[in-house]
């Protein structure tokens, strides 16, 4: 694996209303790492993963991607988004597009691909993501698990520098997580970088590089998922895990 | 009845400007309903503002003085001519005001359609690149128009009424109203048989409207 810098968060501070939601954050996801951040409910960890594509503003502090600060507005945001894949918790597919529809939509308007090519792609991407036959349906006519497939595949058409998952199996069925999670596995095997927000522990210790943890809008402690699961530094993520791991 | 039916010639040429007028100002209020519409759900307060006060300006004033304000106002005043011949001349500015008012309906039922998109379409759209306007022209204004097809189809109905101002406001568009007063001052017709005449002819004008937008606010409904 390389180590160069991709995300860089420095001293990012960010309020909703009097609520500090994230605290000082320092963070850095280095090009093919897998990074996973768990936490407890309200610990902050989804809009820390929302600040990276600017989903959510931040009130000081640097976001930087590949180098480059992360413009406040206009085409330039529009233009680094597109290089920040984003996976929802409720998937987000576009409702009124089918699902190749929705797979070659950003390649098309935003990359100015043409049809054909966005088509191929696109068709590859859903083979990949094991949904290829689904292609023609409209994403209420899927399971939530084929949706969110659909979505991984959607922000891969973009050929993104890093992807984010905000809770990708938390609006699931159980017996759908398996499969979304295989998808994610299986990019995370072939050198994507990830930031992961998840409850999935499992996935956490298979994946991941690094597991980042936080509460209360800081990051209590950072590191490698088979030194956090067995040897938790701090009494927090001692407790947290104490409460989730129980077998 | 027989009276009405000589007369029905009229009646048709009554109706077909009738149908022109709606048709015209039916496209034009809906451009300009989406215009007004992407003005006030766009980032620039400004736009946002002008939208805001023409849209609440122009729905709160009575449809009469709208049209008044064209007829009188605009094209006999001021003098400004939009045809050489006035039967087309005040038939522009009946299309004018008529665009203008129902404009403003138009963008409102599209706005409340807007309100029914999960904020998650917007933010998945934002997150592949898409700019503002993108946004807006592929997925908030597409799903937003599905939504409120139906309210539209009231809309359009409400406009095919609303021509029979156009002549009482002194734009002497010869349209179904028009014709039916003409008759009934140049004593041809007797009046319980036309006015039912008339009144029959906005119904097959507008229910085939109403349930055809029915049907089709089915069809393209969006299912979450």
């Amino acid at each position: 694996m390389t180590s160069t810098p991709l995300v860089v968060l420095e001293n990012v501070n960010k309020h909703f209303g009097d609520l500090h939601v994230l605290r000082d954050i320092d963070l850095t996801v280095n090009s093919g790492e897998v990074v996973v951040v768990i936490g407890p409910s309200g610990s902050g960890k989804s809009t820390l993963c929302r600040t990276i594509n600017r989903l959510e503003g931040i009130d000081s502090g640097v976001i930087t991607l590949d180098g480059q600060p992360l413009p406040a507005e206009g085409r330039a945001l529009a233009r680094l988004r597109s290089d920040v894949g984003m996976v929802f918790q409720s998937f987000n597919l576009f409702a009124h597009k089918t699902v190749l529809q929705n797979v070659t939509l950003g390649p098309m308007k935003v990359l100015r691909k043409s049809r054909t090519e966005a088509d191929a792609r696109g068709m590859e991407l859903l083979e990949r993501v094991r949904i290829g036959e689904q292609a023609d349906k409209y994403p209420a006519q899927l399971s939530g698990g084929q949706q969110q497939r659909v979505a991984i595949a959607r922000a891969l058409a973009m050929n993104p520098k890093v992807l984010l998952f905000d809770e990708p199996t938390s609006a699931l069925d159980p017996e759908m997580v398996q499969e979304v999670l295989d998808v994610m596995t299986d990019l995370a095997s072939e050198g994507m970088t990830m930031v992961v927000v998840t409850h999935e522990m499992g996935f956490a210790r298979r994946a991941a590089n690094r597991v980042v943890f936080m509460a209360d809008g800081e990051i209590v402690e950072e590191n490698t998922p088979e030194e956090f699961f067995t040897n938790p530094r701090s009494e927090r993520a001692q407790d947290f895990l104490s409460k989730i791991l129980t077998h | 009845m027989e009276a009405f039916l000589s007369n029905i010639d009229r009646v048709v040429d009554g109706f077909s400007w009738t149908v022109r007028l709606t048709l015209f100002s039916a496209f034009f209020s809906f451009v300009l309903g989406i215009l007004l519409t992407a003005m006030r759900v766009s980032p620039v307060p400004l736009l946002r503002g002008l939208s805001t006060a023409y849209v609440e300006g122009i729905r709160n004033t009575p449809l009469t003085l709208v049209l008044l304000f064209c007829g009188l106002g605009l094209n006999s005043a001021l003098g400004l001519s939009l045809h050489d011949r006035v039967m087309w001349d005040v038939f522009w500015w009946a299309v004018i005001g008529l665009s203008a008012y129902t404009a403003c309906f138009v963008s409102e039922s599209l706005r409340s359609g807007i309100n029914t998109i999960p904020l998650g379409q917007v933010e998945a759209a934002r997150s592949l690149g898409l700019t503002f306007t993108q946004n807006l022209s592929l997925i908030v204004i597409p799903q937003a128009l599905r939504a409120v097809v139906g309210p539209l189809g009231s809309v359009l109905i409400a406009l095919t009424k609303n021509t029979t101002v156009a002549s009482v406001a002194g734009l002497g568009v010869q349209e179904a109203s028009r014709q039916m007063k003409l008759m009934f001052d140049q004593g041809i017709a007797p009046v319980l048989p036309t006015f039912l005449g008339f009144a029959i002819g906005f119904l097959i004008l507008t229910l085939p409207t109403g349930y055809f937008f029915g049907w089709l606010s089915k069809r393209v409904a969006v299912v979450r």
